[in-house]
């Protein structure tokens, strides 16, 4: 017979403290899971619907901003005379008064065939009759955004000058918009953290199933000695391994939606959808979806494995 | 007398029942001492997988306490557990092998655990594998080995670590008895050689026989019994009793 092989003491025979357990020691203590099961895949369906659903509301934000920036300095003054002849001299005195206030920058008036023009659709062709009385329209461009008691100052002296002069600031009759697009941002604030919620309801439910489906494996490893932080790391890798996998695709896949609407909103030509347009910082936001995505695998896994050995002695 | 740092396992007045059951141990009072080769044998169903359990700190009592290596494992905070978990090799009755790893893997799983530089990991695995006739199976899982494979893979990851106890739950049960006497003259030199308490569960009358100075307890309907109503023989390093115990027949 050989002699008897009694192994060199470990360290855990030389003396309390025990050394640190090594990382390399737990890779191998669960069998590795492959991208087979849905949870990844569920991983990157959610992460692209968070993607789809920040784009839209970064997007909704720039327009806001954007369409704010554009008329915030501008008004419109509209001279209400039927007679055209007295028309002329109203819309003068008008300008002689804009002319003078420290607030406006430049005026336009703008033209009776330009007004036609606009009003054609409506009115049809009718529109350049002389029947119909179509008021003057003076475009205004602002020194600086005004507020609403500069423009009610505006409005006074052009009353004085003209009684019929109305002043329409653009911010104000924009200002129901502006609150659609701002309900429509937090609706998407709304989508995400849901999104967010059901991401870590996944993780947690696959994490649950994965420790059930070893609790044979980790009590066996415990009762060698293996420490909760050890088999924690474990399932935590395989959770952020899998998180990983469904951001990427995630991501991918919701950027490429993203890619496509915006293609799509662009081929409209319209000056207000242009204005959601990216910038690279809304790209890299997107970017870091997935980055949080991981992160909260990472978390969630954590804590639902840590709690599940809690139960057991 | 004996002082608390003789003692390597004390049970006094433990009880363990599972729920609402009647307890199938009871009032088990008894101290192992270091160094020493004890059999635990009973009929079946008499406790002593429940009784194991116990010792290798896979189950909590319903009462009574339980010390090992000195400390009182009943208040011992669970994260301090590996520590003394580590002390312990174990042949489990059914093997309880991780079926995804090797078996170089698993005999390697304490040694790796516990933190052991791997080059020394290699080599000692390596060697005890070759000891108990595996070498040619290293890379095999154990879904593709015998019953006899297994369970000598089970002792060879039980004694790998060198622990300061060994437990086997009836660890020759699959093996020819050819490798069954290996397998004890392993134990024994771990007893012998290291200084390693040895607490080898059996029905095998037989295998009693072949450690001359091991001390017996005997588990009947979950009580350790004591058949000459004394503290007959005790055990070999410090002479102290051990409540329940006797002198294998040689």
């Amino acid at each position: 017979m050989n002699e008897v092989p009694i192994p060199d003491a470990p360290p855990a025979m030389k003396g309390s403290p025990l050394p640190k357990p090594r990382k390399v020691a737990a890779a191998d203590l669960l069998p590795k899971a492959r991208f087979g099961g849905p949870i990844p895949w569920v991983i990157a369906i959610l992460i692209a619907l968070v993607v789809i659903a920040a784009a839209g509301g970064l997007a909704l934000r720039n327009l806001a901003e954007t369409a704010r920036a554009d008329i915030s300095n501008a008004v419109a003054i509209q001279v209400l005379e039927p007679n055209p002849e007295l028309r002329g001299e109203r819309v003068e005195s008008i300008v002689a008064v804009l002319e003078r206030d420290e607030l406006v920058r430049t005026l336009r008036v703008v033209p009776e065939d330009e007004l036609s023009q606009l009003l054609e659709p409506w009115l049809g062709a009718g529109a350049a009759s002389e029947d119909i009385p179509i008021p003057a329209l003076i475009d205004v461009e602002l020194s600086r955004p005004a507020s609403p008691e500069e423009i009610a100052r505006l409005q006074d002296a052009l009353s004085a000058a003209v009684p019929n002069a109305r002043v329409d600031a653009q911010s104000a009759w924009l200002a129901p918009v502006y609150g659609a697009l701002a309900a429509l941002q937090y609706l998407a604030l709304g989508l995400i953290a849901l999104l967010a919620l059901a991401t870590a309801a996944a993780v947690w439910l696959a994490a649950r199933s994965a420790f059930a489906t070893h609790r044979e494996t980790v009590e066996i490893v415990h009762l060698l000695g293996g420490t909760d932080a050890q088999i924690l790391r474990v399932f935590q890798r395989a959770a952020v391994r899998d998180a990983a996998f469904g951001g990427i695709v995630g991501l991918s896949l919701g950027s490429l939606a993203v890619w496509l609407l915006g293609q799509q909103f662009a081929a409209l030509d319209s000056g207000l959808v242009s204005g959601g347009g990216f910038g690279w910082v809304d790209w890299a936001i997107l970017l870091f979806i997935p980055v949080v995505g991981v992160l909260l695998a990472f978390v969630t896994g954590r804590m639902t494995i840590a709690f599940a050995l809690r139960s057991m002695f | 007398m004996t002082n608390r740092a003789d003692e390597i396992v004390k049970f006094d007045n433990v009880g363990l029942r599972y729920g609402t059951d009647p307890e199938i141990l009871r009032d088990l009072s008894f101290t192992l001492f270091p160094g020493s080769f004890y059999f635990l044998t009973g009929a079946s169903g008499a406790g002593k997988t429940s009784l194991l359990k116990l010792l290798y700190l896979a189950q909590k009592p319903s009462r009574g306490a339980i010390r090992l290596f000195g400390k009182d494992m009943i208040t011992l905070p669970r994260e301090r557990l590996p520590d003394y978990r580590r002390r312990l090799g174990v042949v489990f009755q059914d093997f309880r092998l991780v079926d995804h790893l090797s078996a170089f893997d698993n005999v390697a799983l304490p040694l790796r655990l516990s933190g052991t530089d791997e080059g020394k990991v290699v080599k000692a695995v390596s060697d005890m594998l070759e000891w108990v006739g595996l070498s040619h199976r290293a890379e095999a899982k154990p879904a593709t080995m015998s019953g006899g494979e297994q369970q000598r893979v089970a002792i060879a990851r039980a004694v790998i670590a060198r622990p300061r106890m060994l437990i086997a739950d009836e660890p020759t049960g699959n093996v020819d008895p050819e490798m069954a006497l290996k397998l004890l003259r392993l134990f024994e030199a771990l007893n012998n050689r290291v200084g390693t308490t040895v607490v080898v569960a059996t029905h095998d009358v037989h295998l009693l026989k072949k450690v001359p100075d091991s001390l017996i307890m005997r588990l009947n309907k979950g009580r350790l019994s004591d058949p000459t109503g004394a503290l007959r023989f005790p055990p070999r390093p410090g002479g102290s009793s051990s409540a329940g115990s006797e002198r294998s027949p040689a």
